[in-house]
């Protein structure tokens, strides 16, 4: 009788320290999550605000005005980060989906490894260096900065993400649609261009915009090869302006016009670059991704 | 002393790997003058051995395919029967590491001969797999014609080949109203029979099935096997099942397979009622596998 009495009080005890350890780390763990979300928050909404005032259909539209005058936009800004993304794509593309067939389907361990090992280096190298190392290779040469050194630059950032991201997806393809083409008589090639890369070309696309839309907020390696300039400049071999690089200069400007135009550019930029990532993560995850 | 007589009181014909040695058939239809009257021989399997690496999955078989007949190749899992299609077709070799040796005719022509292009076999002997893989970016008439469309092959009128090969497998009144519609878009049941009708479209005078019912429901199972009934007429089949009912219920001849050799060969009915060996007559009433 006594002892079984004991024995319960001393279970009601430890399962009081259970509760209370388990409620200690339930918190714990939860007050994590809320510190992961909570600057993106914070960000987003100071930006928004700061930004949304000097935020209008003209501040896309036109260019810079002289310091004083009121008014102008960003417009060589957003020319020029189009521009170099998109030419830079069109050296990543070719490269980063035959080097990322070339990982999901070979059976060269040693080669494969040596490739997969130095594009996650290459995704490793400090952007600036990246800048630094095109700077060397095309702007000292010409003893010119342009809008062309720039996409190059931009160029081997997003070549490890699309090989990468390549990789991966073509390896979700089941290999049986690989080998049923084969066995219809399709010689490897048309394997896998006619059947593994159209049914994966959706996450293909997601590690385009992906790799796309970081790219977008790239600076540094921005600063020693499209330089910037305050002008809408249609020639790839002049310096060209791009919206991280209107962020810095206005930022650091004495201005108080140039550093309100600097939030508004930070606002389109992250959305930009938000928006990219959302929709490559719903291209591959559907709708809720 | 006392091993040797444990092991005799488990196994008393004999050690396993003396009786599959014993058993192995040696292929030549003469050995079986019942089987050698009347029947063509389409296919001749002369000491094949094929495996991964250093790994033999299939050692030495010999075995004639008969034209215009069902073949089972029946035998418990990893006793090579995949391994033993695929050479048949040349699929084997497309998988890293494999190899191949003996002989394998098509007509009495050897089709591992240097002037023989495989993907031009696969055309004259096709595949069915396991699991129903339509092409997910194909439509269903574009899955009926991509023996042609992956291999840049022009066929004269698409519509009626969509048509006649749809009918072949009974698909053509289902889905007539919707040949547009993506083939992952039909049951497990209809898939199987699109991709029959895939592999039939290029008109293939060896149909090689893996275990085309494993992934089916018994009346999807069913209809494949009726179909299978059908096609026979026009189509040298050799079908690889784990279901020994299955085997009985389509096939005129059976292959046991067991540990890579070929324990027994002959008419189906003599396999189930009278086998020779005692191994499979083990096998066939579920001793063992």
């Amino acid at each position: 009788m006594k002892l079984s009495s004991i024995s319960r009080k001393l279970l009601r005890i430890a399962s009081s320290k259970r509760r209370f350890l388990n409620s200690l780390f339930s918190l714990g763990v939860v007050l994590s999550a809320i510190l992961v979300v909570a600057p993106l928050f914070i960000i987003l909404v100071s930006v928004a605000i700061k930004g949304g005032r000097a935020l209008n259909l003209d501040f896309f539209l036109s260019l810079p005005k002289a310091v004083g005058e009121s008014g102008g936009g960003i417009a060589h800004a957003i020319v020029g980060t189009l521009f170099m993304v998109g030419t830079g794509l069109l050296f990543s593309i070719p490269i980063g989906v035959a080097s990322g067939v070339f990982l999901a389907t070979t059976s060269n361990k040693r080669l494969s490894a040596i490739v997969r090992t130095s594009a996650d280096c290459l995704a490793g190298v400090p952007s600036i260096v990246t800048g630094l190392f095109v700077y060397a290779l095309l702007v000292v040469p010409f003893k010119r900065f342009s809008g062309f050194a720039g996409a190059v630059a931009l160029s081997i950032i997003m070549l490890p993400t699309i090989t990468r991201t390549t990789e991966e997806v073509v390896r979700m393809v089941p290999h049986d649609l690989f080998e049923s083409a084969i066995a219809l008589g399709a010689k490897r090639w048309q394997a896998v261009f006619r059947v593994v890369l159209p049914t994966a070309s959706r996450g293909i696309l997601a590690g385009f915009i992906g790799a796309a839309s970081r790219a977008m907020g790239e600076t540094a390696p921005l600063m020693f090869t499209a330089f910037g300039s305050h002008f809408l400049n249609l020639n790839p071999f002049e310096p060209v302006s791009a919206i991280p690089l209107v962020i810095f200069n206005y930022a650091i400007s004495p201005y108080e016009d140039w550093q309100q135009k600097a939030w508004a550019a930070s606002l389109v930029l992250t959305f930009l670059v938000l928006g990219g990532i959302i929709v490559s993560r719903r291209l591959v995850y559907g709708r809720f991704g | 002393m006392g091993g040797l007589d444990s092991k005799m009181v488990l196994d008393e014909n004999g050690s396993w790997s003396d009786r599959i040695m014993k058993a192995s058939f040696t292929g030549d239809l003469e050995d079986h003058p019942k089987l050698a009257k009347g029947f063509d021989v389409k296919m001749r399997i002369e000491r094949l051995t094929a495996g991964y690496g250093k790994r033999n999955a299939i050692t030495d078989i010999s075995l004639p395919i008969i034209k215009n007949r069902v073949t089972a190749i029946i035998g418990p899992s990893g006793c090579g029967k995949s391994t033993f299609l695929r050479c048949l077709n040349r699929m084997h070799e497309v998988l890293p590491e494999a190899f191949v040796s003996g002989r394998v005719t098509l007509d009495d022509v050897d089709i591992y001969g240097e002037d023989i292009d495989p993907t031009d076999l696969r055309r004259r002997v096709g595949m069915v797999f396991q699991k129903p893989n339509p092409f997910p970016t194909m439509s269903i008439r574009n899955n009926c014609l991509a023996g042609f469309l992956l291999t840049s092959k022009k066929v004269r009128y698409p519509e009626e080949v969509v048509e006649r090969t749809l009918r072949k497998v009974g698909l053509w009144d289902e889905v007539k109203d919707m040949l547009d519609r993506p083939g992952t878009y039909l049951s497990g049941g209809q898939q199987q029979r699109l991709c029959i009708a895939r592999a039939l479209a290029v008109e293939p005078e060896v149909l090689l099935m893996d275990e085309p019912c494993s992934a089916l429901d018994p009346i999807a199972t069913a209809r494949i096997e009726e179909l299978i009934h059908e096609l026979c007429s026009s189509v040298t089949i050799v079908i690889v099942t784990h279901n020994m009912q299955q085997a009985a219920r389509v096939s005129h001849f059976t292959a046991f397979l067991y540990m890579g050799r070929l324990i027994e060969y002959g008419d189906t009915p003599t396999i189930f009622t009278r086998p020779k060996e005692s191994l499979t007559e083990e096998y066939i009433t579920g001793r063992f596998g």
